[in-house]
C-alpha cells in the first residue's frame, strides 16, 4: 500500500517537475549562452523567416547556413511549396508573417494582387538561377532519346488521333515502340512527382504543353481556347503507366535501379548526385547537362526566385544582408557554393540586374 | 459406458471429429503465418535501417595544420570579432591544402583538392575559433576537420570505385589523394560525436540531431504539462463524479472518437487556433506541444479510465463504510491503487507524441534551423520531422543520416516503452 501511494506521489511529482522544468528551460539556456560570445550576440538579433518552394529550399538553406556562420543571425527556412509560400508571405506585414518566400515559378498576378490588398505592396523580386527537370533511367538500361512530342504521347491521358484530327482518344500506347519504331520495345512506365509538387507543375507546363504544341491541331486549339488546350496537355494518364511516386526522389532513384525499363522524373540535382546509378534521357536531342541547362538549350527547365518583403527590412536589416549573401558571386555565381549543390547560375547580365535590385531594395511590379 | 458403436464413434462422428481437428490445425497454421509475416516485416525494417544507418555513427576526418595568416584574415590588424567573422577562411584552408600537395597547380585540380574536406565545415571551424579568440590570428593551429560527405561515402564503400569517373561524384585524382592521406594517417575514422551535438546543416557531414532532439524534449514537456494533468483529472471526474446522463455519455463517445481522429486534423486545428487566432509564433515548441497535447489527451483519458475501472469496487466501498468522504475514498484509496497503470498509460501517450510528424507539418515545425532552441517560444524542429526532411535531400550521404536518425528515435522509443513496462511489472497489483 505504501509502495503504491509512493507511485501516485511520484507520478504527480513527475508531472509537476516536468512543468516547472518547462518554465525553467529558457532561463537555464540563457545563462549558459552567456559563456560564449557567439551565443550572446545571437540573442540580440531577431531571426529571419523564409518560407516557400521545396526546390529552392536546398539552396536557401545552404545560404542560411553560410550567413549564420558569418553573422550569427539565425535564418529559419520552411519548405511549404511555392503556392503555400506566397500565401503565407502575402498574409500581411505583421511580425509573425515571413520575411521572404522562395518560389520555383514567378509570382502569379493573383498572388501579387493579394499581397497588395494585404498591405504587402513593396516586394523585391530576385531570380536566382535555373533548374532542369530530367527523365532518367537506370545506368544499365537503354539510353532514351525522346522528343517533347513523344513525351506528351507517352504520358497524356488523351491524345489526338492524328496531327490534323484533334478528336481525342484514350492514350493507346503501351510500349515506347508503339509511339515510334525507333524507341525501345519496352513498356511505358514512369515514376513521377505527384500533383502537389512544383516539379509536376513545371513538368506539365513545360514538357507536356511543349509536346502538345507539336500537334498542329492542338496548336490551333491553343490559339483559340487556351483553357481547353491546357485541359488536354495537363492531363496525365491514370492507367498505371505513370505512377505518382511521392515527394521522395531518393526512393525513385532506388526504384529505377531495380527496374531498368522504368523512367523517373525529378529535378536535375538528383541526376547530378546519382550519376553512378542513373542516366538522363535526351530531350529533343539535347543531353540534360549543367551546361545545356545553363545555356537554355535543354527544353525542360524553369527559373527559381525569391521575394523579399521590403516593409520588414527596416526593422531587421539582416534580411537585406542575407539576400546580399545569396546574390554574392561566391554563392550564386559560376563556381560558387550554390553551383556545387546543383543550382544552374544565371547569365552575368541578369545576375547584375537582380543584385542591384537587392542592393537598392527596388520593388518590382507585374 | 459408450460402446464402440455409440454416436461418438460412428462413421459420421469420426468424420466430423476429423473436420474439427483440421479446422484447429488450419487456424494454428494461419496464426503462425500471421506471426511469421509480422516478424519478417519487423526484421526487414530493422535490418534495412541498421544496415543503412550504423555507418553514420562513424565519420572520417582529416588532421591538418593551418596557418592563420594575418594578411588574409585581418589586414587592418584591428581584431574586431565581427569583422573577423566575415574574413576569408576558405583561403586559409585552401592555402594549407596547397602546401600539403605542392605539385597541384591547375585551377580545376585545386578545386577538387579543396572538395576533399568539408568545404563549409572546415572554414567555419576556424571562423568560430577566431571569433571567440581573436588572438589566434597569426598562429598555426592543428585542427581536425570532417572530410566531405563524398569522401566519407567513398571510404565507407557507398560510392563505387569501379564505375567510370564521369559517373561518380569523386574523381580518380581525388581518390588518389584520399588514399594517400589514409595511408599517412591524416584521414582517420572516428566516432561521430557531431551527429549528436550538431544542429541541422545543408552539408551531410556536418548535420546532426542536436537541435531537433532538444526541440523534441521541449515539445514533449509542453505536451506532458497539458495532457497528463488534464487527462487524469478528466478521467477521474468521468469515472467517479460525472452524473449518469446523456450529455456525459455523449462526451464519452466523443473522447473515444477523438482518439481515432487522424493526427493531421489536430495540426489544422492548431494552425487555426493557436497561430492564426491567438497569434502564437510559428514553428515554436509551445504550439507543437499544445497540438500534440490535444492529440495525446484522449489516449491519457482512456488509459486512466481503464485502470480506474480495474480497481475493485470493494476498496472504495470499504473506505466509504468507515466514514471516508467520497473525495477521500477516491483520492486516498482508488487513485493510488490505479497509480502504476495511469503512469504507464501517460508514458506511452508521450512516446506516441514523440513519434508524431503529421500535425507538426501544419504549424511550421518542418523547417531548416541551425540553432538549438533556447526556449519553448523559439523556432525549433523535432526528431521525426528532422528524419523526414533528411530523407528528401539529394546527396548520397543523407541516406545513412536518415537511417541513423531513425535508429536514435527507435532507441528512445524503446527506452520509454521499456521503462513503462518495467514500472508496470514492478508496481502493478493484480486483483
Amino acid at each position: 500500500m505504501k509502495n503504491i501511494l509512493m507511485t501516485g506521489l511520484a507520478a504527480t511529482a513527475l508531472v509537476i517537475a516536468g512543468c516547472k522544468g518547462g518554465d525553467k528551460v529558457p532561463a537555464k539556456a540563457s545563462t549558459k549562452s552567456e559563456t560564449t560570445k557567439t551565443a550572446t550576440k545571437r540573442a540580440e538579433k531577431a531571426e529571419i523567416r523564409v518560407v516557400g518552394s521545396s526546390t529552392v529550399y536546398p539552396f536557401s538553406t545552404k545560404v542560411a547556413q553560410e550567413y549564420k556562420n558569418k553573422t550569427g543571425q539565425n535564418v529559419v527556412v520552411e519548405s511549404t511549396g511555392s503556392g503555400g509560400g506566397h500565401k503565407l508571405f502575402c498574409e500581411g506585414t505583421g511580425a509573425t508573417t515571413p520575411n521572404m518566400t522562395n518560389s520555383s515559378r514567378r509570382q502569379k498576378k493573383s498572388e501579387f494582387d493579394k499581397c497588395g490588398s494585404n498591405g504587402v505592396s513593396d516586394i523585391i523580386e530576385v531570380k536566382v538561377g535555373f533548374d532542369g527537370i530530367v527523365l532518367a533511367n537506370a545506368l544499365d538500361g537503354t539510353q532514351m532519346d525522346l522528343s517533347s512530342k513523344q513525351i506528351f504521347q507517352a504520358f497524356a491521358k488523351e491524345v489526338p488521333t492524328s496531327d490534323t484530327d484533334c478528336t481525342l482518344k484514350a492514350n493507346p500506347y503501351k510500349k515506347w515502340s508503339d509511339i515510334d519504331a525507333s524507341l525501345p520495345a519496352a513498356t511505358i512506365e514512369a515514376y513521377g512527382p505527384p500533383p502537389t509538387s512544383g516539379t509536376r507543375d513545371a513538368f506539365v507546363e513545360v514538357a507536356m504543353e511543349g509536346g502538345a504544341k507539336k500537334f498542329a491541331c492542338l496548336k490551333d486549339l491553343r490559339a483559340q481556347d487556351k483553357s481547353a488546350f491546357k485541359k488536354v496537355s495537363h492531363n496525365i494518364r491514370e492507367d498505371g503507366k505513370w505512377i505518382d511516386a511521392g515527394e521522395n526522389d531518393n526512393a525513385i532513384v532506388n526504384t529505377l535501379v531495380n527496374t531498368p525499363t522504368a523512367l523517373g522524373i525529378f529535378g536535375f540535382s538528383f541526376l547530378d548526385q546519382n550519376g553512378d546509378k542513373i542516366k538522363g534521357a535526351n530531350v529533343d536531342g539535347i543531353e540534360p547537362t549543367f551546361e545545356n541547362i545553363a545555356a537554355g538549350d535543354y527544353a525542360i527547365s524553369r527559373s527559381l526566385f525569391f521575394y523579399i518583403k521590403k516593409a520588414h527590412v527596416a526593422d531587421n536589416p539582416g534580411i537585406r544582408d542575407f539576400a546580399l549573401e545569396f546574390t554574392a558571386d561566391e554563392a550564386w555565381g559560376p563556381g560558387g557554393y550554390l553551383e556545387e549543390i546543383g543550382l544552374v547560375p544565371l547569365p552575368d547580365a541578369e545576375r547584375a540586374k537582380y543584385r542591384a535590385a537587392v542592393e537598392n531594395l527596388t520593388p518590382y511590379s507585374q | 459406458m459408450p460402446t464402440s458403436d455409440s454416436i461418438h464413434a460412428s462413421e459420421f462422428a469420426l468424420k466430423r471429429l476429423k473436420k474439427r481437428h483440421a479446422k484447429e490445425r488450419r487456424f494454428k497454421a494461419f496464426g503462425l503465418l500471421a506471426i511469421g509475416i509480422a516478424v519478417m516485416a519487423l526484421f526487414w525494417l530493422l535490418s534495412t535501417v541498421l544496415g543503412n544507418g550504423l555507418n553514420a555513427f562513424i565519420q572520417h576526418d582529416m588532421t591538418m595544420d593551418v596557418e592563420l595568416t594575418e594578411s588574409v584574415l585581418d589586414p587592418s590588424g584591428v581584431r574586431d570579432p565581427d569583422e573577423l567573422r566575415k574574413s576569408n577562411y576558405r583561403r586559409i584552408i585552401q592555402n594549407s591544402l596547397y602546401e600539403r600537395f605542392p605539385d597541384v597547380t591547375d585551377r580545376k585540380a585545386k578545386r577538387q583538392l579543396f572538395d576533399v574536406i568539408s568545404s563549409s565545415g572546415a572554414p567555419n571551424l576556424i571562423r568560430q575559433m577566431v571569433y571567440n579568440n581573436p588572438d589566434l590570428v597569426g598562429q598555426t593551429l592543428t585542427i581536425r576537420v570532417p572530410t566531405s560527405d563524398d569522401v566519407d561515402q567513398l571510404l565507407k564503400g557507398n560510392i563505387s570505385r569501379d564505375v567510370s569517373e564521369d559517373r561518380r561524384k569523386i574523381s580518380d585524382q581525388q581518390i588518389t589523394w584520399v588514399d594517400a592521406l589514409v595511408e599517412t594517417g591524416e584521414i582517420k575514422s572516428r566516432f561521430n560525436t557531431g551527429f549528436f551535438t550538431n544542429t541541422d546543416s545543408r552539408d551531410a557531414e556536418l548535420a546532426g540531431i542536436g537541435g531537433s532532439f532538444i526541440g523534441s524534449l521541449m515539445t514533449l514537456l509542453v505536451t506532458a504539462c497539458l495532457a497528463i494533468p488534464i487527462g487524469i483529472g478528466a478521467a477521474i471526474w468521468l469515472d467517479e463524479f460525472a452524473p449518469k446522463n446523456r450529455f456525459v455519455d455523449f462526451i464519452e463517445i466523443n473522447i473515444n472518437n477523438l482518439a481515432a481522429v487522424p493526427s493531421i486534423i489536430f495540426g489544422v486545428l492548431g494552425l487555426a487556433i493557436f497561430i492564426n487566432f491567438i497569434g502564437m509564433p510559428r514553428s515554436a515548441p509551445i504550439v507543437g506541444g499544445l497540438v500534440l497535447g490535444l492529440r495525446a489527451l484522449p489516449t491519457v483519458i482512456i488509459a486512466t479510465r481503464a485502470t480506474l475501472m480495474a480497481v475493485p469496487q470493494s476498496i472504495r466501498d470499504g473506505a466509504l463504510s468507515i466514514g471516508a468522504s467520497h473525495i477521500q475514498a477516491v483520492f486516498h484509496h482508488k487513485v493510488p491503487q490505479a497509480g502504476p497503470g495511469i503512469l504507464t498509460g501517460s508514458i506511452i501517450a508521450m512516446a506516441q507524441a514523440l513519434g508524431e510528424t503529421a500535425p507538426l507539418l501544419m504549424i511550421g515545425m518542418v523547417n531548416f534551423n541551425t540553432e538549438i532552441p533556447n526556449g519553448i517560444t523559439d523556432s525549433a524542429t523535432v526528431l521525426p520531422v528532422q528524419i523526414f526532411m533528411w530523407a528528401g535531400n539529394a546527396e548520397r550521404a543523407w541516406v545513412e543520416k536518415t537511417s541513423a536518425g531513425i535508429i536514435v528515435l527507435l532507441l528512445v522509443l524503446l527506452l520509454i516503452n521499456g521503462f513503462a513496462i518495467w514500472l508496470r511489472n514492478r508496481l502493478e497489483k493484480r486483483w
